[in-house]
């Protein structure tokens, strides 16, 4: 297990360090020049290379990125050149609304999903699977855009028992909420049942029964902890998701988190907080992957042996 | 659920066949003695084209401390018998007819809260393949406790019991090889933690189905072993399925020969062997490898077992008999009893007269 969860981390490194390699060259694979972001179009040549030197984009590139590595591992990040702010406290003000939104809708997901997913494995075929499989199909292709609209358009506005947008009490989260799990719910759902289904065939169970464990055990003990090591993967995969997923609920909302700051970067050119949040995503990317793969490996022991190379 | 409706009694050779325990009740002492009764079991599965016939008014009877072997090839309906008794047969699709008797009690008739009290407690049972059979994210010691807290809720007693049981089974190491993961242990140790599990609750019964189908020679000898001995010390009937005649002259008291769902043979070990009356049962014996190599090659019987979804009557055997006559092919052969319990089902055997038309 201890060489498996190693190989695991370095490999996540390595991956966070090329993606913040890549991410750098955003600044100039972006157009237009990164000091004219930063300063007025009407400065002198001589104020312009001041500035230039100033924030070390007289430098030699991979310089650049040196210095913006090693300041990252002291937590800056940079100064947007929007706000004239260190994107850091920038980060900091909008990470708790994208956790709040992105935590609970992944709850109540996962609260959902999980029974419903092993109800409709267990009962395939019924009126309740069927209704549960034909809306699920139509929630994935849907737009999470449209469907918050339709949703401010029926509870906001027409209805108006929810607000229509904005972060001051928990009702302005009802909507948003809704709308990120509408829109992932039904692929969770069917995966979930899938592999339930999977390990219903399986012979284990036959045992399970036939050692007179009753049908509740067998399904809980038996089938559901095994079609857990999927669904944990799924999870943990959608955790970054999420928090890319709600630069569109975010915007819909009017909610200022995460995905609403990157979205409002691009569109300003406020390169170094866009160069931070991406860095950011692709982060707990590789640590969300980390935990699924050493969570995998603990649920499931024949993974932990053939990743390990043998040892245990 | 399975539908349990008690089909109107069509074939004579069906009485016939019922009422043979009694015939031979002077051998074997009284009807108490019967453990497990099959009365007329069909089981017939839906398909998309109508009802196929997988076992077809099956009668049997496994008496207390007596290993009873079924024998057939693949697809002849043995494994569906056996899992029907426990009803691990998949509901739906499903439909089941005549008496499971165990212990004079019906199990057809029990619904779900009373066949999960015999499952494991009062009939155990091991499955053809020992390599997918465990849970492969549980250490077969838990495994194996867990249907040992059923009875006892004693974790600590329960560990004891487990790695006391692991030692009966011949499993070495067996305290280490409690915390031990299913894919950490060869095919011959999973067969015997999985004898080991079903053992636990101390079933009267014990259903084995081709529990050395899928191992090597040497570890198929100490299974049967073990089971050879289980039978003497906790005397313990076992049903044994399987399709190979050698085991089943090793070990088995009585024989039940099943062919598409049919039994047509059954009888005490020594009597079928000297004397097979059915013809399938006497090509088998053909086909069974002999010490002398005189014999040149094997014989083999041509053709497969059919798949049989209408249901009119004849031989299900008659397509492939050497010896079959017209009358096989029109009507269906009633149970014979030869005396001392060997019954078989064919025209030929009854010494009826009977045009042969290939052989």
């Amino acid at each position: 297990m201890k060489s498996y969860i190693i190989k695991k981390v370095l490999v996540g490194l390595l991956l966070i360090f090329t993606v913040s390699f890549l991410v750098f060259c955003l600044l100039y694979a972006m157009p237009g020049d990164p000091v004219d972001l930063a300063i007025d179009s009407k400065v002198s040549a001589e104020q312009r290379a001041r500035i230039a030197h100033e924030l070390g984009y007289d430098q030699p590139f991979l310089v650049q990125y040196k210095n913006w590595l090693v300041g990252i591992f002291h937590l800056n990040f940079g100064t947007s050149t929007r706000y004239h702010v260190k994107v850091w406290e920038l980060m900091r003000d909008r990470i708790p609304y994208s956790i709040r939104l992105c935590g609970i809708s992944l709850l109540l997901e996962m609260v959902l999903a999980l029974p419903i997913g092993l109800y409709c494995a267990i009962h395939k075929g019924n009126l309740f699977d069927r209704f549960v499989v034909n809306s699920s199909l139509v929630f994935a292709a849907i737009p999470s855009f449209w469907l918050g609209t339709l949703l401010i358009v029926i509870f906001a506005v027409r209805l108006q028992i929810l607000p229509i947008s904005g972060y001051e009490t928990p009702a302005h989260y009802v909507l948003p909420v809704i709308t990120i799990t509408l829109s992932s719910l039904g692929s969770t759902i069917r995966i979930t049942k899938a592999e339930v289904l999977e390990v219903l065939h399986e012979k284990f169970v036959t045992t399970a029964y036939a050692k007179g464990l009753p049908r509740r055990t067998v399904m809980f003990r038996h089938v559901l902890r095994n079609s857990l090591v999927v669904v944990v993967t799924l999870l943990f995969m959608s955790l970054p998701w999420m928090i890319t997923g709600a630069v569109i609920t975010e915007r819909v909302f009017g909610l200022p988190g995460m995905g609403a700051l990157l979205l409002n970067s691009i569109t300003v050119q406020d390169i170094p907080v866009v160069q931070a949040v991406l860095l950011l995503i692709a982060i707990l990317t590789v640590l969300c992957n980390l935990a699924s793969d050493i969570l995998t490996g603990i649920l499931d022991p024949r993974i932990r042996v053939s990743l390990s190379g043998g040892e245990n | 659920m399975q539908e349990l409706k008690s089909k109107p009694e069509s074939k004579p050779a069906a009485s016939e066949y019922a009422t043979e325990p009694e015939g031979e009740a002077s051998a074997a002492g009284t009807k108490n003695d019967e453990l497990l009764k099959l009365e007329n079991l069909s089981i017939n599965y839906k398909v998309h084209d109508g009802y196929l016939s997988a076992v077809n008014h099956v009668n049997m009877t496994i008496r207390k401390g007596e290993i009873f072997a079924v024998v057939g090839e693949s697809g002849c309906g043995k494994s569906t018998v056996a899992h029907s008794i426990l009803r691990l047969l998949p509901d739906k699709d499903t439909k089941i007819t005549g008496k499971i008797l165990f212990k004079g009690q019906d199990l057809s008739t029990f619904n779900e809260k009373q066949i999960e009290k015999v499952r494991g407690r009062q009939i155990g049972m091991i499955f053809q393949n020992p390599l997918d059979s465990l849970n492969p994210v549980y250490r077969v010691g838990t495994q194996v406790e867990e249907a040992i807290l059923l009875d006892n809720p004693d974790k600590a007693a329960a560990k004891k019991k487990t790695v006391s049981l692991f030692r009966d089974v011949r499993l070495p190491d067996a305290e280490l090889r409690a915390e031990s993961y299913p894919h950490e242990l060869s095919g011959g140790m999973r067969q015997r933690v999985m004898i080991a599990m079903m053992l636990s609750r101390t079933p009267e019964l014990l259903i084995a189905d081709e529990p050395t189908t899928a191992l090597d020679v040497t570890i198929e000898a100490q299974i049967l072993d073990i089971l050879k001995r289980l039978k003497n010390t906790y005397g313990t009937s076992i049903m044994l399925i399987t399709h190979n005649f050698g085991l089943v002259a090793e070990i088995a008291d009585r024989i039940g020969v099943m062919y598409a769902g049919e039994m047509v043979e059954t009888g005490d070990v020594f009597e079928i062997f000297r004397n097979p009356r059915h013809p399938y049962t006497k090509l088998l014996m053909q086909a069974l490898p002999r010490r002398s190599k005189k014999e040149g090659r094997l014989k083999t019987i041509d053709g497969m077992v059919p798949r049989i979804t209408d249901d009119k009557p004849c031989c299900r055997f008659a397509n492939r008999c050497p010896s079959a006559s017209e009358r096989c092919f029109k009507e269906s052969p009633a149970a014979v009893d030869f005396g001392n319990g060997h019954i078989c089902r064919c025209f030929e055997a009854e010494g009826a007269e009977s045009v042969k038309v290939n052989g």
